[in-house]
């Protein structure tokens, strides 16, 4: 992986997610040391991502290495027309590697081929977010001791949401068993289903968010967003059935934790963050040392 | 007078002749394999009676030669041409054509917001399914499939 981009959550192997996770711990023992000291790295935010960008910021920072970029696309030439590969052939000018977030799906790939150092994605589009899958992956072995054998429920916007799909292709290197609960109108595409099927991994589709959950090892929850309905009506009836209030879990397994992308809105109520099996906060901090983990393996520094 | 049909499609010396080609998909058979760029004798044969297909083209070009993987671009819009080499009146050579498993520049990505259609980058694919065929994007890695498929002209 080394001087490698990485785009897509498929750019790596099984072995190199375990290499990530494994050096992501390490960074966790010790996340402030002076390895990236003397590194510039860019962060390109075309679009606003505020948790996202200040997580790989912290990242860099923790480890001693400086930042440039900007948070929002108004700010820079790309608002007088300039060329996303312009600009991308410009900063690698500039930096030893390139954090990008940018609203158009498959950019991250394009810059990858444009630019002269690597590309780290930061989310394009719909498309893929890698090191939030990774960070999720980071949260699953460390709170489960493992990432064979788990019973992973995916409760909301399963048609649209790349986290559960990126998460999904990544677990299934694994003999993980699948729920999925959702909506009919938001059910898990049928690729992913065919996918599964192809490596003979079990899956089981709900409608209702019940004690179904009481089997569960992770609970990954989504938000359910109000532009993915054609039908206003719908959206209002659907929107407070798929929401986690704190009594639900009163018979789920000891080790069950609940874990969330965030921003949340109203899918967990705010009662839950006070229980031990709410770990969406830690989650976030997480993504630090996934990410740092990501960076110094990209820049060979380990 | 003993064969009419020859007067409609007549016979090339040397040359390839695309057969089976179904009538619908001609001419974007021509536009795949830049046609109009070529000042070599070309005859086209469109709307002709076929047990096969129902209605069916057929070009023969005098004295050209395809490469396999130029042909194989028209698989993507013509599945089951035959095409035959001539040499000297006579079929020497009969050959298929086969989806490559790379496909580059030739069809759109049917993702309205992938880079290919907002910045006007060169669209690559990778052959994931032959039958129905299913092309998955290089950049934004979504799949275009034979409903879907639009293909990008060579002009």
């Amino acid at each position: 992986m080394v001087g490698k981009s990485l785009v897509s959550i498929d750019d790596y192997t099984k072995d190199e997610y375990l290499k990530i996770l494994e050096l992501a711990a390490r960074y966790e023992e010790q996340p402030r040391q002076g390895i990236l000291q003397g590194y510039v790295i860019a962060t390109l935010f075309f679009e606003p991502s505020t948790r996202t960008r200040l997580s790989f910021e912290s990242a860099v920072n923790q480890l001693g290495g400086r930042i440039i970029g900007f948070s929002d696309s108004g700010t820079t030439s790309a608002s007088k027309g300039e060329t996303l590969r312009d600009t991308i052939k410009i900063v690698s000018n500039y930096s030893d590697l390139i954090v990008m977030r940018h609203p158009v799906e498959g950019s991250a790939r394009w810059a990858s081929e444009m630019a002269s150092v690597p590309i780290v994605n930061a989310g394009d589009g719909a498309n893929q977010h890698p090191t939030q899958t990774l960070l999720d992956m980071y949260s699953i072995k460390k709170t489960q001791g493992t990432l064979d054998g788990l019973s992973i429920f995916m409760v909301g916007d399963l048609k649209y949401g790349r986290t559960v799909h990126s998460l999904l292709m990544a677990m299934s290197k694994f003999s993980t068993t699948f729920h999925f609960i959702s909506p009919d109108e938001l059910k898990m595409p049928d690729e992913y289903k065919q996918h599964l099927d192809k490596l003979g991994l079990a899956y089981h589709e709900h409608k209702d968010f019940t004690d179904i959950i009481d089997e569960a090892d992770i609970l990954y929850m989504t938000r359910v967003q109000k532009e993915r309905f054609s039908d206003p009506i719908e959206y209002e009836r659907v929107k407070n059935v798929y929401i986690l209030k704190n009594q639900m879990l009163e018979n789920t397994k000891e080790n069950l934790k609940v874990l969330h992308p965030l921003p949340r809105v109203n899918e967990i109520t705010p009662d839950v963050d006070d229980n031990a099996k709410a770990y969406y906060f830690t989650q976030a901090r997480n993504g630090v040392y996934t990410r740092q983990a990501i960076i110094t393996s990209i820049l060979g520094l380990n | 007078m003993k064969d009419r049909k020859q007067l409609v499609v007549s016979a090339i010396k040397d040359g390839t002749v695309i057969d089976h080609i179904p009538a619908k998909a001609l001419f974007k058979v021509i536009d795949i394999l830049g046609l109009d760029h070529i000042e070599n004798q070309i005859t086209f044969g469109t709307n002709l009676d076929s047990k096969k297909l129902g209605k069916k083209g057929i070009i023969k070009l005098s004295g050209v030669f395809f490469r396999q993987e130029d042909l194989d671009r028209i698989a993507l819009v013509a599945p089951d041409v035959k095409v035959n080499i001539i040499k000297d009146y006579e079929v020497v050579d009969k050959k298929v054509v086969e989806i490559p498993e790379k496909i580059q520049g030739l069809v759109k990505c049917v993702n309205p917001m992938c880079i290919t259609n907002q910045e006007g980058v060169r669209t690559k694919f990778d052959l994931v399914s032959r039958h129905p065929v299913g092309l998955r994007c290089h950049y934004c890695e979504k799949i275009t499939g034979a409903n879907n498929m639009v293909i990008i002209s060579s002009r």
